[in-house]
């Protein structure tokens, strides 16, 4: 209704061509599919749980002393598997380091790594994904061959080897190589989407009538195309997001993410793994934190890709 | 068909020689002295370096040498580790292990995921079914270094219902426990398709003749509606391949089995090149043989899949 009241008075007594009917008035508007997914988010109890879980996560990555845990560096040998006590509620691990310190403090770095490797992706995948499905043609053969490449390696044997050739300065403690070693392999699923819901939305008649207008192909890609994709794309990423966390973890078990003085989860499970039959509480805390994490985000994930995909109704 | 497979082989092709290129360029390019590490702490004379730059074609371009690499790869020739070894007698004792794992991974999973898959597609909505999906997405979730050390904590040496290692030679029984481990990164997303193809194909036409013509519950469910819902499981198998080698890297690592993943782990931390090139090459074929044949499979099993 609202779009043609806008077409109608655009065209009414000055006699104007119809410019541009995107001035909608916000009252009596039907709902959107955002407005609809939203009400049916509310009620989604995986949701909630999720949303706070990550509200946790993301306070402790930015103010982890809001914890209440103490130095995570401070390592005192005569410490060494020492039994909780007050200051640290988890006990020491083998360094005699506080493991609820280590494990609070190791949030940071898990985010940092897994949100800037998730916008890499992204970027690329948008790039990828948009340029391929709108020019469609030969570019969308070349970007669709080299996306069957790239998902023809297997993930971890892609990220160990790039991961180890860029982490090659042995006084940097690895961020920036994981990061982009993240980054630049797990774009493909996230073009896919990109690509499959453009080339969905390309024909629809509200494209064609924004062509008819005049409007250039990257005004008709930011404008028209792209809103309507957004919403799995998003989801892609907030799942990305969490399997890159666990990847990060993945890299610095094995030795070659994070490394250094730096603080990972992956780090402390790889160091408490040699003492698991002796003295198993630095392995458990940071494991249960990480899975906790991932988990968070994969259920931000579902809930709000259930809430946008109808056919789920 | 036929020009499908001419298709997909050809993309196979592309997709090998990418990845080989790749994984070669990153483990071989700016390597400070390769003759020097060889020779260790010894001084090198000017004639050895030279029949040693000659024969392993160190003064040729980068290209050249990936060439030379790959006609050796290609005709069987894995040349030899830094250790010495050859790579191909290593991969001859390492592949058994790690398939049968795979293996015991695979059909463990697809066990489990296809009954309760099945099971809570039927119910849909049950308790069942909602216990189900809550725990698919915890496994989901649950990355493989932690799931690993746990499960060898819980079971292999609180319980003890499983060796907590396996060593050189792993029994069926030291196996199994790793791959458990190793199949619960596949079973979830297995489970999930099962369920979701199970609800579907109850709700369609030929499922609602077999009830009308009074065929039994079993029979319907047994027959119509399991056949049609296994095919996209098929399918996934070709996807989970991938997955299980990634992460057999870390199992076989934790569970101490001398597989595929445990050798190539190694290596990527020795800076082995050639023993990684080597690895991965093979690792990069089975992927894409694999996952082409599942494809194949897919259009012999439903007829209304057709390639052109």
């Amino acid at each position: 209704m609202s779009d043609l009241e806008a077409v109608a008075a655009a065209a009414g007594p000055s006699g104007e061509a119809p410019v541009q009917p995107r001035h909608k008035s916000k009252t009596d508007k039907p709902r959107s599919l955002a407005g609809d997914a939203w009400i049916d988010l509310r009620k989604s109890k995986i949701f909630w749980t999720a949303a706070v879980l990550v509200l946790i996560i993301v306070l402790m990555a930015l103010f982890p002393s809001l914890f209440g845990a103490g130095n995570p560096r401070e390592c005192i040998l005569a410490r060494q598997h020492g039994a909780a006590s007050g200051s640290a509620i988890l006990g020491y691990d083998y360094q005699g380091c506080d493991v609820y310190a280590k494990t609070i403090y190791g949030a940071r770095n898990s985010l940092q790594v897994g949100l800037l490797a998730t916008l890499i992706s992204g970027v690329i995948g948008l790039i990828f994904g948009l340029s391929a499905g709108y020019f469609g043609g030969w570019l969308d053969a070349i970007l669709s061959r080299f996306i069957d490449v790239v998902l023809g390696i297997p993930f971890l044997l892609a990220a160990i080897v790039l991961a180890k050739r860029l982490s090659a300065d042995p006084n940097s403690n690895g961020v920036l190589a994981v990061t982009i070693t993240l980054g630049v392999l797990g774009w493909t699923t996230a073009a896919r989407i990109m690509r499959s819901s453009v080339i969905a939305s390309k024909n629809q008649d509200y494209v064609a009538a924004a062509r008819m207008l005049g409007s250039g192909p990257a005004r008709l890609m930011m404008r028209h195309i792209l809103p309507n994709s957004t919403a799995s794309f998003i989801v892609v990423l907030t799942i990305l997001l969490g399997t890159n966390i666990a990847s990060e973890a993945t890299l610095s078990y094995l030795g070659i993410g994070l490394k250094g003085d730096a603080i990972s989860w992956g780090i402390s499970i790889s160091e408490a793994g040699a003492f698991v039959r002796t003295a198993p509480g630095p392995l458990i805390w940071p494991s249960i934190f990480l899975a906790v994490t991932v988990l968070a985000f994969i259920m931000l994930g579902d809930a709000v890709r259930d809430a946008f995909d109808p056919k789920l109704r | 068909m036929f020009r499908y497979i001419v298709r997909r082989l050809l993309q196979m092709v592309l997709t090998f020689f990418g990845a080989t290129f790749i994984v070669y360029a990153l483990m071989f390019a700016n390597q400070d002295d390769p003759l020097q590490a060889l020779a260790g702490e010894r001084p090198l004379t000017q004639n050895v370096r030279q029949a040693l730059t000659e024969r392993y074609h160190l003064n040729d371009p980068f290209l050249v040498q990936y060439w030379y690499y790959m006609k050796g790869l290609l005709t069987g020739d894995f040349g030899t580790s830094l250790t010495g070894r050859r790579i191909g007698d290593m991969m001859t004792q390492a592949w058994p292990v790690t398939i049968r794992l795979a293996l015991i991974a695979i059909v463990i999973a697809a066990t489990v995921a296809v009954v309760a898959g099945v099971i809570s597609g039927i119910r849909r909505g049950s308790l069942f079914d909602n216990v189900t999906l809550v725990i698919t997405l915890i496994i989901l979730s649950l990355p493989i270094i932690v799931l690993a050390p746990l499960c060898q904590l819980i079971f292999g040496i609180k319980l003890g219902w499983f060796p907590p290692t396996a060593g050189a030679h792993p029994s069926f029984w030291a196996l199994v426990l790793p791959a458990l481990v190793l199949g619960s990164l596949v079973i979830a997303t297995e489970l999930r398709v099962t369920r979701a193809s199970v609800a579907e194909n109850l709700r369609s036409d030929y499922v609602r003749t077999a009830r009308a013509k009074g065929l039994s519950r079993n029979r319907v469910i047994g027959v119509h509606v399991l056949r049609n819902s296994l095919i996209p499981v098929v399918t996934l198998i070709g996807v989970d391949i991938g997955g299980l080698m990634s992460g057999a890297i870390v199992t076989e690592g934790v569970f101490n089995i001398p597989g595929v993943g445990f050798n190539l782990f190694r290596g990527i931390r020795t800076e082995d090149g050639p023993l990684v090139v080597g690895f991965v090459s093979i690792l990069v074929i089975v992927f894409l043989v694999v996952n082409l044949l599942v494809d194949l499979l897919y259009a012999a099993l439903d007829p209304r899949i057709r390639y052109e």
